[in-house]
Formats: structure tokens, sequence, C-alpha cells
């Protein structure tokens, strides 16, 4: 409980630093409002931040639920599988040299500027880190484990569900608080490139009406999702992955 | 005891990537007893074990396994290690029975019941492993391998984890319910082979002889004199061996 209070202070921090330059450097207030003036501006347009907040969240979600099955398919695929192996993994590594947010444009040319471009954007995102993770974890089971399975004439496909994936699952809970960090990312980019809902819109809306203050506050609650996003996985994929012989 | 385990007869020879483990090895174990494979750490006292439970290992066996009754060995054997194997994510109850889940096949409750009562684990069956002392969760090791219910069972240093007394408890435990199966075990422990197998075989490198052992009944009490005369005598053998 310690941590909450250094989280605390840390965001306390920031904001007395922010205010000491309001008070020492004078921005204008379209260049750098002061952390109160972005807090009133909230209070106005919470309705409005709420709206928009919502879309991103759902895009976030449909994001997740649709990248972590993939991720999780993929990488059962590859495990039973030892030509999906050869052939899927340099697949795999080379859709992540490519940088995935050049692909936005692209996506948002194919898809329009709808829900369904940002989805799939964070969905690029989020399954390559599942995909690896979980893949991880079903290599590294415990030797000792299969060789138990093997001497109790445990069947191939019976070793997977019950010895390699419950193995695997600290690894892959790794893989989705990545995930749960990347996903929001994801979606505020496809925002970006082209679309009329989403936090990120309110984002550029703002700035190009320079209401830099509604800009900050949308960039604020954006960051509170994420991090309460990260937080609440974290927590509960730590009290499992325990229970699954994870640290 | 309705199980009774086959004599089993092991002949041939051992190599490993450098060469030559063993020219001549042959390992006869006794019907329905507790042979034993005592030995330094090492020198592959578990190897021969992997070889009759058909699990891989760094070494190429070239020879016959054969059993008295002309079955199988490898699909008639269950395995105790010195780590519990339990899984982690799996109750006690859950990983006793874990041999029929693997098979797909149902798991006689009746039976789980009477084996989770013998090694007495009633009040612990729905607890995780992590929660279990070392000697309980050895207990639900041992529950396991009796809900297999194979006549040979395989002992690969089980009791080198535990305590003194939780030591001798669980010797005693496991002697008491796997009597009637053929048992390999695996020690590096002189005075545990004594107290426990009809049959004793020293293996150091590149050697593997049959060194004396007492007569049934078995477990022995550990005060018995000849108990404490035959462990130096071994123990006088195997260091002998590596000077």
């Amino acid at each position: 409980m310690r941590g909450w209070r250094y989280s605390a202070a840390a965001v306390l921090s920031v904001l007395l630093i922010w205010q000491t330059i309001i008070w020492f450097a004078e921005p204008p207030r379209y260049i750098l409002p002061a952390p109160v003036a972005v807090f009133l501006s909230f209070i106005d347009n919470v309705d409005l931040i709420f709206e928009h907040a919502l879309v991103t969240l759902t895009e976030v979600f449909l994001g997740l639920l649709i990248g972590i099955s993939f991720g999780v398919a993929t990488a059962l695929h590859l495990e039973t599988s030892k030509s999906a192996r050869l052939f899927v993994r340099p697949l795999l590594v080379f859709s992540q040299a490519l940088p995935v947010f050049a692909l936005a444009p692209v996506l948002t040319l194919w898809l329009g500027y709808g829900m369904t471009s940002k989805v799939v954007m964070a969905i690029l995102i989020i399954y390559f880190p599942v995909t690896s993770a979980f893949h991880d974890g079903l290599s590294r089971t415990p030797k000792r484990l299969l060789d138990l399975a093997k001497v109790m004439q445990a069947s191939t496909r019976r070793t997977l569900f019950f010895i390699k994936v419950p193995a695997a699952m600290p690894s892959l809970f790794s893989g989705i608080r990545l995930a749960a960090v990347y996903a929001p990312i994801g979606a505020t980019i496809g925002e970006w490139v082209g679309s009329s809902q989403g936090l990120g819109y309110l984002m550029l809306l703002a700035n190009g009406r320079v209401k830099t203050d509604l800009m900050f506050a949308a960039l604020l609650t954006l960051g509170f999702i994420s991090m309460s996003l990260y937080g609440l996985t974290g927590l509960a994929l730590t009290r499992l992955s325990k229970r699954y012989g994870g640290d | 005891m309705s199980v009774f385990g086959p004599a089993i007869e092991i002949e041939g020879k051992a190599f490993d990537a450098k060469g030559l483990l063993f020219d001549t090895l042959k390992v006869e174990i006794i019907a329905g007893q507790w042979t034993c494979l005592l030995g330094p750490s090492g020198v592959g006292k578990s190897t021969l074990l992997r070889v009759l439970a058909g699990l891989d290992t760094h070494v190429t066996f070239e020879g016959t396994i054969t059993a008295s009754d002309h079955l199988d060995v490898a699909s008639r054997v269950s395995y105790m290690a010195q780590s519990d194997l339990l899984l982690p994510w799996a109750t006690i109850s859950e990983n006793i029975s874990l041999g029929a889940k693997l098979r797909g096949t149902a798991a006689d409750q009746a039976k789980k019941a009477q084996i989770i009562e013998q090694v007495g684990l009633q009040d612990h069956q729905d607890k995780y492993p992590s929660e279990l002392s070392g000697g309980q969760r050895q207990r639900a090791a041992l529950a396991r391998t009796l809900m297999e219910d194979t006549p040979i069972v395989l002992l690969d240093e089980p009791f080198s984890a535990l305590d003194a007394k939780t030591k001798f408890q669980m010797q005693e435990l496991v002697a008491e319910t796997l009597k009637g199966r053929t048992i390999l075990l695996v020690t590096h422990d002189p005075g545990e082979a004594v107290r426990l197998c009809s049959q004793i075989y020293i293996l150091n490198s590149h050697d593997l002889h049959v060194a004396p052992s007492l007569q049934p009944p078995f477990p022995k009490d550990y005060r018995d004199e000849a108990v404490f005369t035959l462990q130096n005598e071994l123990l006088a053998q195997i260091r002998g061996n590596e000077q």
C-alpha cells in the first residue's frame, strides 16, 4: 500500500512543476494552460469528454479481446504444428520489423473512418506481444512435468491442455499486461489518422481550435484510462499468475 | 494385495556422446520386492530409471528390457521423484487423480477417497500444493502414485528432500502401501537402501555390482544392529570405489 503514496507524491510533484512553470514563465494560455484551467475545462466539458472516452474505451476493449484471442490461438497453433512454426514465425518477426503506426493511414483508407480501423490498429499492436509471450511459455514447460505426463500415458492433446497451457499462464499474463498498455496507444493513433469520434479525435479537434486546456483534459483522461487498465489487469493477473506457479 | 509386480531384467550396453558407459549392463529386479540402485550423485542412476520408464535421456541404451510376464514395461510404471511434481494450479485432490484426467478416463472416486485416507490427507484435499508442507506434498505424490495402481513403481530419491523424522515416516508409509509391487529405488543413502531393499546394486562410474542385502521383512528398524553394520559396509564400498 505504500506504493500508492509514492504514486500520489509523483503526480503531485508533476503538478507542482507544471504550476511553477506557469508562475515563472507565464506562457500564453494556448501554449500551456495552468493545471487549474485544465481541471475547469474538464468539468465544463465532462459530458463531451465522457462521450469520446467511451468510444476510445470500446475500441480498446474490442482490440484487447480480439487481439488476445488471435494471439492465444496463434501460439497454440505454433506449439502444435512444426510446419506452422517454420512458416509463421518468420512472418511474425517481419511484421514486427514494420512500424505498425505507418499502417494507420492505409487501414483508414481500407476500413474507413469508423471504429473498425481503430480496433484493427489496436489488434495489430497487441497481437505480437501476446503470441510471442504465450508461445514462449508453451515451449518452456518444465521437462519434469512433461515426463510425468508421458509416464502417465497422456495424449499429446491432453498434455497440451492440462499441462502446457496452465504452465504457460504466467507468460500469457505478462503478454496481456503489455497488451493493456499498447491497446490505448493503437486506438489513439488510429483516431489521429482519421476519425470523427474518440479521445484522439477530440485532442486534434481541441488543438486545431486552440482550446489547449481541453486538449490537455482529453490527454489526461486518456492517460487515466491507460493507467487504470494497466493497474487493474496487473492486480487481477498477479493473483492469478501466482496460482499458476508464476512469481 | 491384489497388485503383484513382475520381475524385470535389463541387459545391454549404454553409450553417451563421449563413448561407452557400460559394456555389459545387467540388472535383475526381483518380482514384487524392492531393488535398490545405490551410488553417488551423477553416475547415471536416474538415467537407468528413465530408460525403464521410456523417457528420453542423453544416454543411448542398446539391449533388452524384459518383464517376467512378457508384457511391456514402460506402459506399466508410475514414477515418484525427489521433487513432488504436483501441479501448482490444481488442488491436491485434482493432482491425485491427474493420471485419469491425462488419459481421458474417469477416476475411481471411491478408490481415491480410500487412498487419500490411507496417506492421511483428508483435511487437505481441497488445498493447493503451495499450502502444504514438504512431507504432506510428498504424501500427495505417493497418493497420486497409488492412484495409478501400476505393478511397477520407480522411485527416484523420493525421500531425500525430507527432514529426518518425516523421511522415516514416509519410508514406512511407502513400504506399506506399495507392498507387492516391483519397486526400483534410486538413492545415494546406504541406510535407506539397507532398510528398504531386498536387493542392492552399487553403481559407480563404469561399474555396477550386486552388494549384500538383508532378508525380508522390510522396512527394517533403524536401530537394528544388522542395518547399522551393513550400512557402514556399503558406505565403505562406495567410498572405496571413489578413491
